[in-house]
This record gives C-alpha cells, sequence and structure tokens, in this order.
C-alpha cells in the first residue's frame, strides 16, 4: 500500500492551488481530470506531481466540457474523482454540472473565481456566484462552499467529497484568484487522524454479477418522455435536497445578533469584512459580521434572525450583487435596510469596508 | 406460423418492442452489438453510453448498464469512466451530429489520445430525433429541412469522411471500420472486432455505421433501401480501415 | 504585535522582486511568524511593473491587499508612479536612486518618510547586478525588522541552497548583499 499524503499534521506555508491539490489528495480523491484556464492551472500542476507517489491519476481533456463530463464518468465508475475550473471554463463546465445533477452524481469542483464577463481578467473576482450555485437548466440542486482562509481550502475541499458522496449532489468549492495563487501558513492534516471518515465510494455502473440475470441493469438517464415523469423525479430531489439543507449549511459569524448593523460577505472579502468588524467593535461601534460559508445552501434561519434584529444589512462582494440577490430572496419580508457595497472583479480592503460602515452610522 | 427471431441474450426483453420507428437502422446496430456482447461474453463487464438524438431511445435496450448522457458527450464520459475503471469495457454510441458535429472535438481527442473505447456512430445522413436537419454527412444536393433546396457543399462544405478522418489521426493498435445495415453480417464482424480490439487492451476503435431514417428521409421502403445502397455508399466507402497487427499476426499463421 | 507589516514591492519585470517578496515571507513562516505574499498576476506579469503585496505578522492576516502600505520599496519610474497610490501619512517610501528619468514631482506626498538609496549602484559596483534584488531584501528587514537578518539568509539558503554547494563564493555574495542592503537603509535613515 502506498502511504498516505500527509500523514503528521504540520504547518505548510503554499499557494492555495497547491493546498487544493494536497487536500484532494489527503481526501482519498482517486483521478483528476482538468483543462489549463489561468487561475486553476497550479492545482493540475501539483496534482500530476503527487499523484503517481500515491498511485493517483490524472487526464488533461480536450476541453472544459470534456474535463467535466469525464469526471461524470469517473465517479460513474465509482471513483473520488474531482475537476478545477475558472470562468470561461466554468461556463463550459455548467453542462456537465447540470448532467451531474440530473443523474445524482458527486461530482467535486474546485473553481478559482476569475474577472468576468467574458476572459476578462484571470486574476480575480466573486463574479461565478450565480453560475456556481445556479448554473445550468436546472434549479441548483448543489452544494456551493466559499472559502476564506488557506485553511479552509484544506478543511472543505476534503469535506467537499464527504458532502458529495453523502448527499450525491454536485459539490463545489468556490475560491477565487486571489486564494489561488496567495501564500499563507496553514495545517495540513490526515483527515482519518482528526476522526473524519471518508464516505465510501461507489459504482453507478459495473457492479457485481451479470445484468439481468444476477441485478437489474444500471440504466441512468436523464431525459424523460413526459413532464410528469420528470416532474416526480424533481420533486423527490428537491425534498432531498430541502432536508440536507440545515445539514450541510455553515457560517461564522461575530457579534451578529445583537447589533445595529451586520455586514454579509462570503469568501475572501470576508477577511476584509471581518477585519473591518472588529476593528470597528473595539471603537464601540455596534456593528456584526456573519458571512455563510455555504452561499448554497444558505443558512437561512440565522440569515432572517439577522435581517428582523438588525437596522441595518451592508452586502459586500466583489461582483455586482450576487450574494446579495441570494441573500436578499431568503431576507423578503424581514426589516432591515439592505445598504450595497459591491466592486465587481475588484479586490475589497479592510479599510474600505471600515469606512462604508462609519458612514452608515 | 410466424418464427419470432431470437432475441440476444444482452437484450432486455421487458423493453421490446423497442423505440424506434419502424424501417429504422438502429434496431439493426443494436442487434448486431446484442450479439456480438453475447459471443463475447462482455454482458457484465460492459458500460453502453448513449447520446441525445435518437440514439438516447437505447438508454434502456440492453441487460446492461447504462449511461445515456448529453449531445456529443457520450465520448468523454465513457473515457473518464474507461480511464477510471480500466477493467469495464466502454462503448459509446452516437449519430452523426453527436459524433461529428457537436462532439467532434471529443472523438477527435479520444482518437487521438488512442482511448481504450469503443465508438459506434450510426450515420444516417441527418439530425433524425430533431427532425430531419442537415448533417455534417448530409450528402451534396440532399434536402434536409435546413437544405430545403438541396445541400450546397460551396456554401456548407463537404460530407464528413469519419473514418477516413480517424484514421488518420490514430496511432498504433487503433481498429477503424466502416460498415452499413445493408451488411449485417460484416457489420457485426466489424463492431465484433471493435469490442475485441478494447478487450485486448489495444487502442481506440471505432466504427461508422451507414444506416436508414425513412421517417426524415420521407422515403417508402425501395426508395430507403436504394439511397443507402447506392448514394450513401457511393460516397461513404464501406470496409476496414485499420487493423491492429492483423497483417503481421495472419503472415506468421499463415507462414 | 499589533497589526501585521504592510510592504509592497515594485519593479519592472525580472528585477525579481516577487523573489524577494517569496523569500521574505518563507522566512517570517519559518520563524512562526504569520505571512501572507500575493503577487500581482494576469497580463501585467510580463512586460509590466511587478508589485508584491506582502504581510507579515503575529496573528493571521486579514485581507490579502491594503490600502495603504508602511513601507513601499520601487525599483523603476513606473513602479514609482504605480506604487504611490497605496501611500499614506505613515508610509515610509523607499527608491533607488539611480532610476533614471524620474522626476521629483514623481515622488509621493505626505508621506512619513522618503528615501532614497542606490541599491542598483552597490550592487553593479560592489557585488553583481544580479544580487540587486538581495540588497532590496536587506533593505527591507532593515526598515521594518519583520525577521532577523540571520533568518533571511537561512531562507536564502534554502532557496539557493544547491547554487551555494556548486558555487561557495555566491553564498557569501548574497550575504554581504543583505547586510550592505541594510547599511543603505541605516545610512538613508
Amino acid at each position: 500500500m502506498t502511504e498516505k499524503p500527509v500523514q503528521e499534521e504540520k504547518r505548510v506555508f503554499m499557494t492555495g492551488n497547491e493546498v487544493c491539490a494536497w487536500a484532494a489528495a489527503a481526501a482519498q480523491a482517486e483521478i483528476m481530470y482538468g483543462y489549463p484556464i489561468t487561475p486553476q492551472n497550479e492545482i493540475m500542476h501539483y496534482w500530476t506531481r503527487l499523484a503517481p507517489k500515491y498511485n493517483r491519476d490524472f487526464l488533461q481533456t480536450e476541453d472544459e466540457l470534456s474535463a467535466g463530463f469525464t469526471t461524470a464518468g469517473g465517479i460513474m465508475a465509482g471513483k473520488r474523482a474531482f475537476t478545477a475550473t475558472s470562468g470561461p471554463g466554468n461556463i463550459l463546465m455548467q453542462e456537465p454540472f447540470s448532467m451531474a445533477e440530473a443523474m445524482r452524481l458527486p461530482t467535486v469542483a474546485i473553481i478559482q473565481q476569475r474577472g468576468g464577463p467574458s476572459t476578462a481578467t484571470v486574476i480575480y473576482s466573486q463574479q461565478e456566484v450565480t453560475m456556481t450555485s445556479l448554473g445550468g437548466n436546472g434549479e441548483g440542486l448543489r452544494i456551493v462552499y466559499s472559502t476564506a482562509t488557506h485553511q479552509e481550502l484544506f478543511d472543505y475541499t476534503i469535506k467537499a467529497f464527504n458532502t458529495a458522496w453523502k448527499y450525491r449532489f454536485p459539490t463545489f468549492v468556490l475560491a477565487d484568484g486571489y486564494q489561488a495563487k496567495m501564500r499563507e501558513s496553514l495545517k495540513m492534516y490526515d483527515p482519518e487522524a482528526k476522526g473524519i471518515k471518508m464516505v465510501s465510494t461507489e459504482p453507478y455502473v459495473g457492479k457485481e454479477g451479470v445484468p439481468g440475470v444476477d441485478r437489474d441493469p444500471g440504466h441512468f438517464r436523464n431525459t424523460y418522455n413526459v413532464e410528469e415523469e420528470l416532474y416526480e423525479v424533481l420533486e423527490q430531489y428537491i425534498e432531498d435536497y430541502d432536508k440536507m439543507a440545515p445539514e450541510v449549511a455553515e457560517y461564522e459569524e461575530i457579534g451578529s445578533q445583537d447589533a445595529d448593523v451586520v455586514v454579509i460577505s462570503h469568501g475572501v472579502v470576508s477577511r476584509a469584512a471581518k477585519g473591518a468588524v472588529q476593528e470597528l467593535q473595539k471603537q464601540g461601534y455596534k456593528v456584526g459580521y456573519f458571512r455563510p460559508i455555504t452561499i448554497r445552501p444558505l443558512p437561512v434561519n440565522e440569515i432572517r434572525d439577522i435581517a428582523n434584529s438588525a437596522k441595518k444589512v451592508m452586502v459586500v462582494e466583489s461582483a455586482n450583487g450576487q450574494l446579495d440577490r441570494l441573500i436578499k430572496e431568503k431576507v423578503y419580508g424581514c426589516n432591515a435596510e439592505m445598504i450595497p457595497f459591491f466592486k465587481p472583479g475588484v479586490g475589497i480592503t479592510t479599510e474600505e469596508v471600515e469606512s462604508r460602515l462609519k458612514e452608515l452610522f | 406460423m410466424t418464427v419470432q427471431p431470437a432475441m440476444p441474450m444482452s437484450w432486455r426483453r421487458e423493453t421490446k418492442p423497442h423505440k424506434f420507428c419502424p424501417g429504422c437502422g438502429h434496431g439493426l446496430v443494436l442487434k448486431v452489438l446484442g450479439q456480438a456482447v453475447d459471443e463475447l461474453n462482455i454482458q457484465d463487464k460492459m458500460v453502453f453510453g448513449c447520446d441525445i438524438g435518437c440514439s438516447l431511445l437505447a438508454w434502456d435496450f440492453f441487460n446492461v448498464d447504462s449511461i445515456q448522457t448529453h449531445h456529443g458527450r457520450t465520448t468523454p464520459v465513457i473515457t473518464g469512466m474507461k480511464r477510471a475503471n480500466p477493467n469495464l469495457i466502454g462503448v459509446a454510441y452516437m449519430g452523426d451530429g453527436g459524433g461529428y458535429a457537436i462532439g467532434s472535438q471529443h472523438l477527435v481527442s479520444a482518437a487521438t489520445r488512442n482511448e481504450k473505447i469503443t465508438v459506434i456512430l450510426v450515420n444516417n445522413t441527418q439530425y433524425g430525433m430533431t427532425g430531419g436537419q442537415m448533417a455534417p454527412t448530409t450528402l451534396p444536393g440532399q434536402k434536409t429541412e435546413t437544405s430545403p433546396y438541396g445541400r450546397d457543399v460551396s456554401k456548407t462544405g463537404n460530407p464528413t469522411l469519419g473514418p477516413e478522418m480517424v484514421n488518420a489521426i490514430t496511432g498504433e493498435g487503433a481498429y477503424v471500420a466502416r460498415g452499413t445495415v445493408s451488411k449485417v453480417n460484416k457489420l457485426k464482424e466489424y463492431i465484433k472486432k471493435a469490442l475485441e480490439n478494447q478487450i485486448n487492451g489495444n487502442g481506440f476503435s471505432f466504427v461508422e455505421v451507414l444506416s436508414a431514417c425513412p421517417t426524415n428521409w420521407r422515403t417508402n421502403a425501395e426508395k430507403t433501401w436504394k439511397f443507402l445502397e447506392e448514394e450513401m455508399a457511393e460516397y461513404f466507402k464501406v470496409g476496414e480501415f485499420k487493423v491492429p497487427g492483423s497483417r503481421e499476426e495472419e503472415g506468421q499463421s499463415n507462414g | 504585535m499589533g497589526k501585521p507589516w504592510k510592504i509592497v514591492l515594485a519593479g519592472e519585470g525580472g528585477q525579481g522582486v516577487q523573489s524577494v517578496a517569496g523569500i521574505l515571507a518563507d522566512a517570517a513562516n519559518d520563524q512562526g511568524r504569520e505571512a501572507l505574499y500575493i503577487p500581482n498576476f494576469g497580463v501585467e506579469q510580463r512586460g509590466g511593473v511587478s508589485v508584491a503585496y506582502l504581510q507579515i505578522g503575529d496573528e493571521p492576516v486579514g485581507a490579502p491587499k491594503f490600502q495603504t502600505a508602511d513601507i513601499i520599496i520601487a525599483l523603476s519610474d513606473r513602479a514609482v508612479t504605480r506604487t504611490t497610490r497605496y501611500t499614506g501619512p505613515d508610509t515610509v517610501f523607499v527608491y533607488d536612486s539611480g532610476i533614471e528619468n524620474l522626476k521629483d514631482e514623481d515622488l509621493p506626498t505626505g508621506v512619513k518618510k522618503i528615501l532614497a538609496i542606490p541599491a542598483l549602484d552597490a550592487a553593479k559596483r560592489e557585488l553583481h547586478p544580479r544580487v540587486f534584488n538581495v540588497i532590496i531584501m536587506g533593505a527591507v528587514i532593515k526598515a521594518t525588522g519583520v525577521v532577523p537578518e540571520e533568518k533571511a539568509k537561512e531562507a536564502l539558503e534554502k532557496k539557493l541552497g544547491y547554487k551555494f554547494e556548486q558555487k561557495p563564493e555566491l553564498r557569501d555574495m548574497n550575504f554581504k548583499a543583505i547586510e550592505r542592503g541594510a547599511e543603505l537603509v541605516a545610512e538613508a535613515l
């Protein structure tokens, strides 16, 4: 047996892309399918260096359609398979992800957001929130973890595989170009040593026995002949999703329950929001911080509580209101005034959030 | 009394009669595929992938694990599956639109990489499921819903020669052939060889099948057969294009 | 303790600002401090101004980029123009006195201190043009104290040790470059 990629817990200092590759290896991912696009390339670079040492596999495909569909194929063969992409690549992958939704395939994809629309920048944005959460011609039956630190990139990449295989919905780790390219410290560990048991995988096709003789054949499809047939399937899926939602929804907060103004942000922007809130709390402002870690499904009850107890809720993001739309849908009928602070495609600093917040008092 | 011809063992009786139109060539292709599966005894190892288009109607055709995918995307799904579990026998079943238009990059790339999968592409010169539009394989002058005055090659190019293309880009170990539903014995031989080639781990296997679509061609039995055997077969040459190691092996056994 | 040092290093592609930032970040991390280093990247990576954002402190670092730097080191005329936006009343602005075409009005105003150091000149005359960026590293260390000189040398050793093994004189030259950078800042202060 090959040894584990990460054995003893150790502090490391590396880029986010390298973290993702190590986390996938630690999570016993077996095969990655990928296609080059900045800023996620180094996930493939590190994975292809790690993979042969730990008996894992990699396929570089002809495009992101293929990367997504080969991932689906790998999963149907029963392997813990994953892919990674960004921007225009994420657009192409919406097609395979929609098939994954339709067929309940536990695909895992790491999205390193870049600027949009179109080619835009290879650098950074939070503009792939809508697409990653709700892309495809469907209902967004997906799980999206939005990470803020390298530690979370490691933790949630591992968790993504378990959530995906437990609930069988496509699962995403949504980060961005900053997280992909920056270096900071984190602790890597072997999940099992931390009591995290990897949810076991199982093949959809190629199970034991002769189909039609020893067992029924697995006939997997995403096409239905009549409306009612589809409706019945979707009703079950949506029921499963709604039941799952409170079990997987996660958040982080600081003093959000008794604040006059609460900042809601996600991902790397929440580092700026958190810094600003902590500084202002020191100065005596009644300000709170709330950050959904799962932007789909959202921690709905907590968000509604805030929107009922706070006077103002400011949503901060490097997009023109993509998180804001998701939040507003959930806070319909609540009391708080919603304040936008949107900088599409541009990083947001602690100083900016701080000065904007002060204007609200 | 009428005698029902025996169904291949690997067919799923519960889903017969099948969903294809009367006179459609798919049934014939799937019959010889079923016979080949029986003879090679791979019912437990084979995974049948089908595309969007009429091929999707085969999603529950066999007593074989089956995956119905998206238009053009059966090749990558089966590729990904085969890479993840090389013990499986992957068959990607599609039409000419799926293989030569929307999924052409996948066909070309899988062929170039010599993926150890079998692609069976049914060529009936147009898009059947969507109602008879022009396809890459539509013959010069042929009328379709989107070429109502006949295909103008000066504007839309010449019909795709798939096996010729795949032959040009595949390396050692590939198997490439074009068969026709008008010669089912030969077709069965090709499909069986294409499967054996995968079983032996040689490389990419590709069989294009000339097939008939009387529904969209709006032809009676006689005209259907004539179009298939004369017009199609004249443009699309039937035969084997690449057979791995055959000459050497035969030479040795004969000598 | 308290807030991390916010450092901006900027220069022309090839001047080695990214490797300096990387080595400093490594040195700080090895010392058990918290560092966050983010390069600018994208199309500007080639043929543009290369900017490295570095934060070093004792608590986990917040947002990766910032509005106001504690110290800026600019190594070309374009780098000076580009980094002026990161200045504030508490910023120490360091630039190379050998930058050609730099006019006084290009330099930022209202900062805590402006230091001109002859790093390029020292590299050319006293050591080797290739260690210019290491002199800059020495200067940053002296000006900020984010890592001790010894730690920086260890980090250099880690990064370039294989080269030093082949050519021991390279080690001396790099270590001297750190010391020289520190001296230049000390003189300018």
